[in-house]
């Protein structure tokens, strides 16, 4: 297997939880609301994602506790800025700090136990292929998920009529809601969602990427997928590509210190986050029609009688 | 609604008196400052198995109290000092970043013994110990040197300090012993414990052309990598073979328990004074897991090169010792350099190519 | 029928009062049944958490100590907030202040220099987290990129920045290569108030500025821009307020008191510069922030007792066993239940019956 194959694989696997997190987020958003909250819902799926595989041995049993256990958590999330109309800022920061010490108290057991990673998939003939062969038909379900995912989340918001509706819900809720439509309803559900994406993202890295739990493990992924959603200009096809440069950033920056070459490592590891508020600049900069945030984003809405 | 109110302010302010009174006279409370988790399956987690060692061993006469997770800023002086404050005589501060604090702590507690671990400031209170692993290290890298096909060596390296960089040192030493031109890629985690970046870290290194693998981190995820990847690996302070099974040659293990057992004893005879220890194999503070998935002419190798160390005939950094420029170094410890150059040693061996990043 | 969240003609005076007693009650209930799960007595462990920290001396000047930091930083923030700019990136300016300030210290080492050292090193250090923090302010004003990201963002850079300083240039030469900075001189050091604790004049620092928050909000002319700006944008607007103006004023004060704690903390209970400084500090802030309900006093409150809290968690944990992530998640609920009691200051909720008269639900 070539270094160049070696390094893509290693990309894909690094940068699926980010991909896995910011689809969800990005739906969430597109629906005009914003959860900071997503680094607590991934490590509290990390947490029950290895907690339900460990007791079952069951690798789906555990991703299904993952986005049990992140759909929770935004449950909580959604009673309080949709039903209550709390601050969405503050609400999301508490649901991150919550998530972090539920996950410490649920995971305390589970810390120097090892499970069966996520197997990996072989199709003679196929996978053998040079070059692709692993690349499309040798890795874990998680990664083809992922862009599966993706993929449908993309079909969902461009061709469908709920898809629309939710944009709509999104840029103008006062509109949405002058027509007729669930406004709260469909808020909620967006962010169930983006809590179900972020407890299967966090379920991921205990169940296949390290295969075991220690806590904090998702060490700050939660806030690189928020980063990823804007960076995408809430658009699902750059944010493939988004979660694959900050992946390749990460892996590219300890490959190139295996290499010798000289950059100081701290440099390296701040260029992901560098490279994230360079973007931000820009596109905001750029301005061109349709690459800019939902225009309700965060805005707290209550439906006038 | 009176009495209950009376009831629970009773409770509490006993449960207070209780915390800050006087304990019962008989046990010696002894306490220990934990870096990361008990479960960490590393750092941590060997010092606590040492606990629970003191624990047994003395049963009734002591009560142990840990707290663990204390970061190492301005946190860590309080902890220390709330220790005392419950009434613990004797406290194992288990990582460099408490020197200060524990030296603050131990000034204003005269009577009070502390033991800070990988340190180097001490008073007539307060010892510090630590361990010789890079006795352990060489003797990896000699069987490194025996196992590896492709004749390079991939290091997950955590910060460049000395503690680190004798390790590396000492390992390609004795990798050199049987493979003079063996060469290593190392990479700095910035790090003691990410297993996902442990887990990078090692793909990128096994994806360079290294085939056995050592770290100077605290997870599992490394001897997982390569588990899957069918290579070698060393473990870290615990035995990691269960991440391992054909995977694990050996591991160093930082063996605690004797050591405080001995402190916790002393203190117990109150014959306790002030120490410098750094024990290596022959004290057991080091101890090397069984030597597996090798050949048996590798293990008798290994097995030998430990006990000539343990014998004091073998020195990981004897004289000559040549740096990376190629200059001998001053030898100061007759035929091994002493101990205060390995301590602070800053500078690699000839035969690493890389720079230290910071220099 | 259903329960309808509807907005109140006015304020409620009644709930405003009452919201953090009943946020702190359920919480206590919430933990309790926490702390019943996990197998300790709930009253011992409340106990513990909230009234054995404040029986002695040396634990009440650790609150303060603790609190310090947490109080100037959430001040600061508040400002932010009530301007409707949400300056995450405090943790970042902590960190700048903080090597900023170190630099001074360091560069006049054993030079023998005066006092007027330690007031420069935290001018310096509230210049730097100033700076710092109108980065993303001015990448806001300029080119519209969210406040939010940029600044989370530039607290990992801070991050490895201080790790970088710290690991190389400015190592203790006497430190064995260990990733710390010498101790600072004594003119370089926070002088500590009360002989035997650690009780230091960042408190009095940190009551200055509470009290001169209080005259900037509630007397001040711009102190009203920044109120009116973050409440009724619009209205703003019609008064002339320079809304951008206002955000880069408020970020860059943020950023100073920000800095200022930074460089506090490491010349005060800490005493020379390493990584690691801040458990978090400038994110604990923003709960403090949140909690004192953006209002000085109120944050002033607030910090004490989550530095309450983060110290009875300690002494749980010695006491108890009680893991040190209880004190997380009681955070998290302390905040979810003020935030969603405050919320009924402004609305409040109605059953509607669907073909019936309108009747009112509880308040």
């Amino acid at each position: 297997m070539g270094l160049l194959e070696a390094i893509i694989l290693s990309v894909l696997a690094a940068s699926t939880p980010l991909l896995l997190a910011a689809t969800g987020e990005l739906v969430t958003e597109r629906a005009g609301v914003l959860n900071l909250g997503v680094e607590g819902m991934m490590i509290v799926g990390a947490a029950c994602g290895f907690g339900g595989a460990w007791f079952t041995g069951s690798i789906i049993i555990g991703a299904l506790c993952g986005i049990v256990a992140g759909t929770l958590l935004s449950l909580i999330f959604a009673m309080m800025t949709l039903g209550l109309a709390v601050n969405q800022v503050a609400t999301g920061l508490a649901l991150t700090i919550l998530g972090i010490g539920l996950s410490g108290l649920i995971g305390a057991g589970f810390v120097g136990e090892r499970i069966t990673p996520a197997p990996h998939l072989y199709i003679p003939g196929l996978t053998d292929i040079p070059l692709v062969g692993r690349i499309l038909f040798g890795e874990d379900a998680f990664i083809y998920l992922s862009l599966a995912l993706v993929i449908g989340v993309w079909l969902f918001l461009y061709r469908t009529q709920a898809g629309l509706i939710l944009r709509a819900a999104g840029d103008n809720h006062i509109s949405a809601h002058a027509l007729g439509y669930p406004v709260l309803r469909i808020r909620m559900f967006a962010v169930m969602f983006g809590g179900a994406c972020a407890g299967l993202a966090g379920a991921y890295l205990p169940l296949a990427y390290t295969p075991f739990f220690i806590p904090g493990m998702t060490a700050g992924r939660g806030w690189i997928a928020l980063a990823l959603v804007v960076f995408s200009s809430w658009r699902p096809g750059r944010l493939v590509i988004g979660a694959y440069l900050f992946g390749a950033v990460t892996i590219l920056q300890l490959h190139a210190q295996g290499l010798g070459l000289g950059i100081p490592s701290q440099f390296m590891s701040a260029l992901p986050y560098l490279a994230t508020v360079v973007v931000l600049v820009l596109i905001s900069r750029a301005r061109t029609g349709g690459s800019t945030a939902p225009a309700a984003l965060g805005t707290v809405f209550v439906p006038d009688r | 609604m009176r009495k209950i109110l009376i009831a629970a302010t009773a409770v509490m302010l006993t449960a207070g008196a209780s915390l800050f009174g006087a304990s019962a006279a008989d046990k010696l409370k002894v306490g220990f400052i934990y870096l990361g988790p008990v479960g960490d399956f590393g750092w941590t987690y060997q010092h606590e198995l040492a606990r629970q060692a003191v624990v047994k061993e003395f049963g009734d006469k002591v009560e142990t109290t840990y707290l663990e997770n204390v970061s190492e800023g301005p946190d860590a002086e309080r902890s220390i000092e709330q220790l005392v404050r419950a009434g613990n005589k004797l406290i194992f501060t288990t990582s460099f970043g408490y020197m200060d604090p524990t030296l603050k702590v131990a000034k204003k507690y005269p009577n009070v013994h502390f033991e800070h671990a990988t340190g180097f400031k001490r008073d007539k209170n307060m010892s510090i110990y630590n361990g010789r692993f890079y006795e352990g290290r060489y003797i990896q890298g000699v069987i490194a040197g025996k196992m590896s096909k492709s004749g390079v060596l991939g290091y997950i390296a955590s910060f460049p300090i000395p503690e680190v960089i004798m390790g590396i040192n000492a390992t390609i030493l004795g990798a050199q012993t049987v493979n003079p031109n063996i060469k290593v890629k190392i990479i700095w985690a910035n790090t003691w414990f990410d297993p996902g970046k442990e887990a990078d870290a090692a793909k990128a290194l096994l994806d360079q052309g290294a085939d056995v693998i050592m770290q100077h981190t605290d997870s599992p995820a490394a001897m997982q990598i390569a588990s899957e990847r069918g290579k070698l690996a060393f473990g870290q302070d615990s035995e990691m073979i269960k991440f391992g099974p054909k995977t694990q040659l050996t591991s160093i293990m930082d063996n605690w328990a004797p050591y405080y057992i001995d402190r916790v004893k002393a203190e117990l005879d109150g014959k306790w004074a002030s120490e410098d220890t750094w024990g290596g194999l022959k004290s057991k503070l080091v101890v090397m897991a069984p030597y597996t998935n090798m050949p048996d002419d590798v293990k008798k190798l290994a097995a030998d090169t430990e006990a000539a160390i343990i014998a004091g005939k073998l020195y990981p950094f004897k004289c000559p010792v040549i740096g990376q420029d190629g200059k001998e170094v001053e030898c100061k410890g007759g035929d091994h350099l002493a101990d205060g150059q390995v301590l602070g040693m800053n500078f690699y061996v000839k035969g690493i190519d890389d720079a230290i990043p910071g220099k | 029928m259903q329960f309808v969240l509807e907005k109140r003609a006015e304020r409620s005076n009644t709930i405003a009062l009452v919201s953090p007693l009943i946020a702190i009650g359920l919480t206590i209930v919430t933990m309790s049944i926490l702390f019943a799960i996990l197998g300790k007595n709930p009253i011992l462990a409340l106990g513990v958490y909230f009234i054995d920290p404040l029986t002695d001396s040396y634990s009440l000047q650790e609150i303060a100590v603790k609190a310090t930091p947490l109080v100037m930083i959430g001040v600061g923030l508040s400002l932010c907030y009530l301007a409707n700019v949400w300056n995450i990136g405090a943790e970042g300016q902590f960190l700048i202040g903080a090597v900023a300030g170190s630099w001074l210290a360091v560069k006049t080492q054993g030079t023998g220099a005066g006092y007027w050292v330690l007031p420069a090193m935290l001018v310096l250090s509230a210049v730097a987290g100033a700076l710092y923090a109108l980065i993303p302010a001015i990448c806001k004003v300029r080119f519209g990129a969210s406040e939010i990201l940029t600044s989370l963002m530039l607290v990992y850079v801070a991050d490895l920045f201080l790790d970088y300083m710290v690991r190389g240039p400015w190592r203790d030469p006497a430190g064995f290569n260990f990733p710390t900075t010498a101790e600072f001189d004594p003119v370089a050091t926070v002088p500590v108030l009360i002989e035997g604790g650690r009780l230091h004049l960042g408190a009095i620092i940190a009551l200055l500025v509470v009290a001169a928050t209080t005259v900037l909000l509630g007397r001040t002319i711009k102190g009203f821009e920044i109120r009116v700006v973050g409440a009724a944008p619009r209205a703003a607007r019609f008064g002339g307020f320079n809304s951008n103006q206002l955000i880069l004023l408020t970020f860059a004060i943020s950023g100073a008191l920000a800095g200022l704690a930074g460089i506090i903390e490491v010349a005060g209970p800490v005493g020379h510069l390493q990584p690691g400084i801040s458990p978090g500090y400038g994110f604990t802030a923003i709960i403090v922030a949140f909690l004192g309900r953006l209002n000085p006093i109120g944050i002033l409150i607030a910090g004490l007792f989550l530095a309450l809290t983060f110290i009875g968690g300690e002494q749980a944990q010695i006491a108890m066993k009680i893991p040190l992530d209880v004190t997380k998640v009681f955070q998290g609920l302390l905040l979810f239940y003020v935030l969603a009691c405050d919320s009924l200051i402004l609305y409040r909720f109605r059953l509607i019956f669907p073909s019936r008269k309108v009747s009112s639900g509880a308040a």
